[in-house]
């Protein structure tokens, strides 16, 4: 009995950590797909980026784990607003074809300016000795790390849902998600409100690509590799959605982790069957709604 | 009356809709180059049956997305499916490669008639995904089922029989002509199908989808055919590449191939039919080139090409032949 309750609690355990990277580099792109209705298959650029910008700082320069975090996310962030400005915002609107090719392009970019850089391996990842290590809690013992990641990630689902629903940016992106052409009537500048959300997200991508970086190794392929999970975030949580994307994160880091702890050999099989029925049964996702 | 006005006048209209199916000289062009290429480079003929067949494929990546508008980052569950089935025929003794071509092309079809039925009550991103999820299922069920598939190993051992006499030879010269036949017969049947009155409506449904419901038309049902017929086409592909290489890997299933496919699609342009007939050799070759120019580090290079296409060169080689003719033509 003992042995199915420690593997349940193990398995929820890594399972929610797993969920919290997936969040916070997915629901950028959710907000992305849902306010300008662009197809991004470039989003995991953002969060290798930031892992690449993070582990960098940390390794080779000597700079401490929470300023290095911070400066990845402000890089990076700052960043993607040239890309959007310049490359993105020409395709609002227009052929999703487009859009793909563009972000398809931009990834190959990506993962060969990668290995140029940094090589073809995982870059080291060392949490500070705080983070390291086991903690004890109910005669159990946790990795210290996975625990700060679901404690950190825990704070920034609060704050994002706060600052969406409580702050006047928040109410702009809301407005301008369920009727953009509304939204630009009682004065919403779309355009700039587009910037900054896009912003922020490569920004959340990045805080969780750094993050998890643990969990996810950074190296070259990352923003193809792991683009599937980011996309069944999105799909499943519903599209243009804050919350969706955290149940189905939830969702999706659990079962993975169960299935790939109870049945390995069968890999990802399960993952993609449980995505298949549930967009059956649900097509906008479990919180989106039909447009 | 102007001329703008006169051009298109009822008559003129009715002319040109009368006339559309008729075949146009330019037309010939693919089948004079891919006549020419056997005997102008002979050292190439691999080389040549493996673009041919991938042409063929695009062209049914061209049938679903360019004529019925579904975005597919799938395409390769059909392909593959159409790859194993031809390897698991020569595998067990079925080496004949015409009927074992029609075997994969009905195989696919019937996944594709399957898996269509179910997922193409949805729309937008939701179907898009769909499809890429059906892949990755089927890829995994490969990867798993290694006792039937081989696994990651592949499947090898397969023998292949002459076709029509002809034996498979090493410079690739069967090889070259059989796909080329091939492609001419699914270029007759998808240029049948899309200059008929079924085609038109497909194009209707990618146009307007609420005024195709409104005029009465069956949607679900045209998409689901126009599905599966390009799951018969994509099935006829990989078998072909199967074939003529006597190989077959999970590969032939991945996700990166249904990217890469629908890439060279929209490099030669989407629902035109031919735009898979430039696009694909033009991926193919500039590919091989940049891997010999800078092994490493080519796919910068093509990704770099396909954000300048975005940017410059909107709706891919047969974009830029419109904006010359327009140019040209108000210039005159």
């Amino acid at each position: 009995m003992s042995d199915v309750l420690s593997a349940a609690l193990s398995i929820g355990f890594h399972g929610l950590a797993f969920a919290m990277v997936l969040y916070l580099v997915s629901v950028g792109l959710s907000v992305t797909m849902g306010l300008m209705g662009f197809i991004n298959l470039a989003h995991g650029l953002f969060a290798a980026a930031g892992g690449y910008v993070a582990t960098t700082l940390m390794s080779r320069m000597g700079v401490g784990f929470g300023p290095a975090i911070a400066v990845s996310v402000v890089v990076v962030g700052a960043s993607s607003m040239i890309l959007e400005r310049l490359l993105y915002r020409r395709l609002y609107g227009g052929d999703e074809l487009d859009q793909v090719l563009l972000t398809i392009g931009l990834v190959f970019m990506s993962v060969a300016a990668a290995k140029f850089v940094w090589g073809p391996l995982a870059q080291p990842f060392h949490p500070p000795p705080a983070l390291s290590g086991q903690i004890h809690v109910l005669q159990r013992e946790f990795p210290t790390y996975r625990s700060f990641l679901i404690a950190s990630g825990a704070v920034l689902v609060t704050i994002l849902w706060l600052g969406l629903e409580r702050t006047r940016f928040g109410a702009q992106i809301r407005a301008a998600v369920d009727n953009r052409r509304m939204a630009q009537s009682v004065g919403i500048n779309t355009s700039s409100l587009f910037t900054l959300a896009f912003a922020l997200g490569s920004g959340l991508a990045a805080l969780g690509g750094s993050l998890g970086a643990e969990i996810l190794a950074i190296e070259p392929g990352y923003a193809l590799e792991h683009l599937i999970y980011f996309l069944i975030v999105v799909a499943v949580g519903g599209l243009g959605s804050i919350r969706g994307p955290f149940f189905a994160a939830m969702l999706l880091g659990v079962s993975d982790t169960g299935f790939k702890y109870l049945l390995p050999e069968f890999g990802a099989f399960f993952i993609y069957v449980l995505t298949l029925v549930i967009l059956l049964w649900r097509p906008h996702g479990l919180f989106g709604q039909a447009r | 009356m102007t001329d703008a006005a006169e051009r298109l006048s009822v008559p003129s209209i009715v002319d040109a809709f009368a006339r559309r199916h008729r075949l146009r000289w330019p037309e010939a062009l693919p089948w004079v180059i891919g006549v020419g290429g056997f005997f102008v480079f002979p050292d190439y003929l691999a080389l040549g049956a493996q673009v041919l067949a991938t042409i063929l494929f695009a062209l049914s990546v061209d049938l679903v997305l360019g004529y019925a508008g579904i975005v597919t980052l799938g395409q390769a569950a059909f392909f593959g499916t159409g790859a194993y089935v031809a390897g698991l025929l020569a595998v067990h003794g079925w080496g004949e490669p015409i009927t074992s071509l029609l075997i994969a092309a009905a195989a696919a079809a019937l996944v594709g008639l399957v898996n269509g039925a179910i997922i193409l009550r949805t729309h937008g991103l939701t179907l898009l995904m769909l499809t890429l999820v059906v892949d990755r299922t089927l890829e995994e069920a490969a990867n798993k089922a290694t006792s039937i598939t081989g696994g990651a190993d592949g499947l090898s051992g397969m023998q292949v029989s002459p076709v029509l006499g002809f034996s498979f030879d090493l410079y690739g010269r069967t090889a070259y002509l059989y796909c080329l036949g091939a492609l001419f017969v699914c270029w007759l049947i998808a240029r049948r199908i899309v200059h008929s009155p079924f085609g038109r409506s497909l194009t209707g449904i990618r146009e307007n989808v609420q005024r195709m419901h409104a005029i009465g038309s069956p949607v679900f049902w045209r998409r689901l055919t126009v599905y599966t017929i390009s799951a018969a086409f994509a099935g006829v592909s990989g078998a072909l590449i199967a074939e003529t290489t006597q190989f077959v890997g999970l590969g032939t299933l991945s996700f990166e191939r249904s990217g890469e496919i629908l890439i060279m699609l929209i490099l030669g342009g989407v629902g035109r039919l031919y735009g898979a007939f430039i696009g694909v050799p033009l991926y193919m070759i500039l590919q091989d080139r940049f891997a010999e120019v800078d092994p490493v580090y080519w796919y910068f290079w093509i990704g770099l090409l396909l954000v300048l296409v975005v940017v410059f060169a909107r709706g891919g080689a047969f974009g830029l032949i419109d904006r010359a003719a327009r140019w040209l033509g108000r210039n005159r």
